[in-house]
């Protein structure tokens, strides 16, 4: 019940130290992207209420909470992937570089917002064709080959593959088919990177590349990564959102989010007192 | 060992052997057939089968060469109309109907692959042939193009629907319309099912004979071009069976025999493209 008085934080969740200088002067960043008034429903269940957060340029936002607390459904309204599912209903407004992305040609915005799904899901094609086909269904004009390989750097994946670019997508470990998927979004050069528990179905060594890579990909893209790991949204965030039940409960700088909560909930959570 | 005891191992060795037994006569029914069809049409079948027009009442010798091609042309019409319908249709199916029209369309197709293929033979008879005045190869390929829609469009659609709903995802999120989505990622995942679901269509209707009978008829000689009746295996089959000559007899066997050898050959390449493996692994 007192939980304010007990120590907030546990030790293997502090944030590393050496970034901590940057996250610290964060605050009044430029946004990417900006969510007000967010309500969302499925059918006749509201999943989200009143969401409002922003987005910082070049940074990594992550969204954490329990099961069921609405954190994948916000990340997939910012690139309109709730509009696959059937009686699917958003009431709000969602900002991309200014401008309302619910007004815009679909097929553009994700273009622009690029998505990497929980499992990895190369398409039933070549290593090659996975990465190219954001390429190729676009009409894109560029050099395929140079492309390919620029994207599979930047996913840091290139050296593993190089030789075997022509084999199938499904002979790489599931490590690698998450890089691939990761590369095949970058492929098009979005300008946001939605991520959707990615490590969630990997082993250990695949979520450390993973989360090295994502801090790396900043300087090329915006990130916003859902994550039920505690340690990793410390690890690899600038700021971090605490949802619960749909509603948004804190959303602050990383380092202060899990070292000074200041809802007595956000700090249950983070000393897993539940979820 | 108690009686009681004794007795449940009487039952549970009986269940076994029956089950078995049942099992064992599915199995056979079909080698019996082969071995029968083999044995009767092997001692029948020649040369002259595959090359020569029926002789001519009252002459022995000649064979179905005629029937051979007329078979050939009415598939490949009934390929035509049936496949594009069917495969279509299930992608409207899988694709973007809402329930409530799958339901109605799944239960229609249904109803209609369970619909005696006489049926469909009069249908085809009153809507082709009535008007024209003319029994055709368009007219039976018609009614076999009708009878493979539903075997298609059914199968067609399982196997679309057994696409991942990740993979759909995946391309949506970058950026393809569904319509490219389903040309570039669904449809090639799920090819070697629907190539399956063809072949398996094709090889149920390669037999029928109902549907034939009074749409494409029958003939003794080549039929010309498209709009004139034609022989057929199966109905070769129906009017040499019957008829009171042993010669003709031994070419029905033969035509059973090539027949049936067909339609083995197309289920056995159905099921290999099918086990070569899925294209799309579980997740």
């Amino acid at each position: 019940m007192h939980a304010s008085v007990r120590p907030a934080v546990s030790v293997n969740i502090t944030p590393p130290v050496t970034t901590s200088a940057t996250r610290e002067t964060a605050a009044p960043a430029e946004m990417r992207m900006s969510i007000s008034k967010v309500n969302f429903w499925y059918g006749p269940k509201q999943v989200l209420f009143d969401i409002n957060l922003g987005v910082a340029t070049s940074k990594v936002t992550a969204l954490i909470g329990p099961s069921g607390c609405g954190k994948s459904t916000l990340l997939r309204t910012l690139d309109r992937m709730h509009e696959t599912v059937r009686n699917a209903r958003l009431e709000g407004q969602i900002l991309l570089d200014g401008k309302n992305i619910l007004d815009q040609d679909v097929t553009q915005l994700r273009r622009r917002v690029g998505m990497v799904f929980q499992r990895p899901n190369p398409f039933p094609k070549s290593i090659f064709e996975n990465v190219a086909y954001g390429l190729r269904i676009n009409g894109s004009k560029l050099p395929m080959a140079e492309a390919v390989e620029k994207s599979l750097r930047h996913a840091a994946l290139w050296d593993e593959v190089k030789d075997q670019l022509h084999k199938s997508a499904y002979d790489l470990s599931g490590g690698q088919q998450q890089r691939l998927c990761i590369a095949r979004a970058l492929a098009v050069e979005p300008e946001v990177l939605l991520l959707d528990e990615p490590c969630s179905a990997l082993d250990p060594i695949s979520t450390a590349k993973i989360e090295e890579l994502l801090v790396q990909l900043k300087d090329l893209c915006t990130i916003v990564t859902v994550t039920h790991n505690m340690q990793q949204a410390a690890r690899i965030s600038d700021f971090t959102a605490f949802l619960l039940n749909g509603q948004v409960i804190e959303f602050s700088p990383t380092p202060q989010l899990f070292t000074k909560p200041t809802d007595p909930r956000t700090e249950a959570y983070i000393t897993g007192r539940f979820g | 060992m108690n009686p009681r005891l004794r007795w449940r191992k009487f039952v549970s060795n009986f269940m076994l052997t029956m089950t078995g037994c049942c099992a064992l006569v599915t199995v056979s029914v079909l080698f019996f057939i082969l071995g029968y069809l083999v044995y009767h049409g092997g001692i029948s079948i020649n040369w002259n089968f595959f090359t020569k027009l029926p002789a001519p009442v009252g002459e022995t010798g000649g064979g179905m060469a005629n029937a051979i091609v007329g078979s050939a042309k009415l598939l490949l019409v009934a390929t035509l109309i049936g496949v594009p319908i069917g495969f279509l249709g299930a992608i409207y199916l899988a694709e973007f109907s809402g329930s409530k029209v799958a339901f109605v369309v799944r239960y229609a197709a249904d109803l209609l692959n369970g619909a005696p293929s006489i049926i469909i033979g009069m249908f085809a008879f009153t809507l082709v042939v009535h008007p024209f005045k003319q029994f055709s190869t368009l007219a039976g390929g018609f009614a076999l193009g009708i009878m493979m829609i539903p075997i298609t469009l059914r199968s067609t659609e399982q196997f679309l629907l057994a696409v991942p709903r990740t993979l759909r995802e995946g391309a949506m999120a970058l950026g393809a319309s569904k319509w490219k989505t389903i040309a570039t990622v669904i449809v090639p995942a799920a090819y070697r099912g629907i190539l399956t679901a063809i072949l398996l269509a094709f090889a149920r209707v390669a037999g029928e004979t109902a549907p034939l009978i009074f749409t494409a008829l029958g003939n003794q000689y080549w039929s010309h071009g498209w709009t004139e009746p034609t022989a057929s295996l199966p109905v070769m089959i129906y009017n040499y069976a019957l008829s009171a000559y042993d010669d003709w007899h031994r070419q029905a066997w033969a035509a059973g025999l090539v027949l049936l050898a067909l339609i083995l050959v197309i289920n056995i390449v159905a099921r290999a493209i099918l086990s070569r493996g899925v294209s799309v692994p579980r997740a």
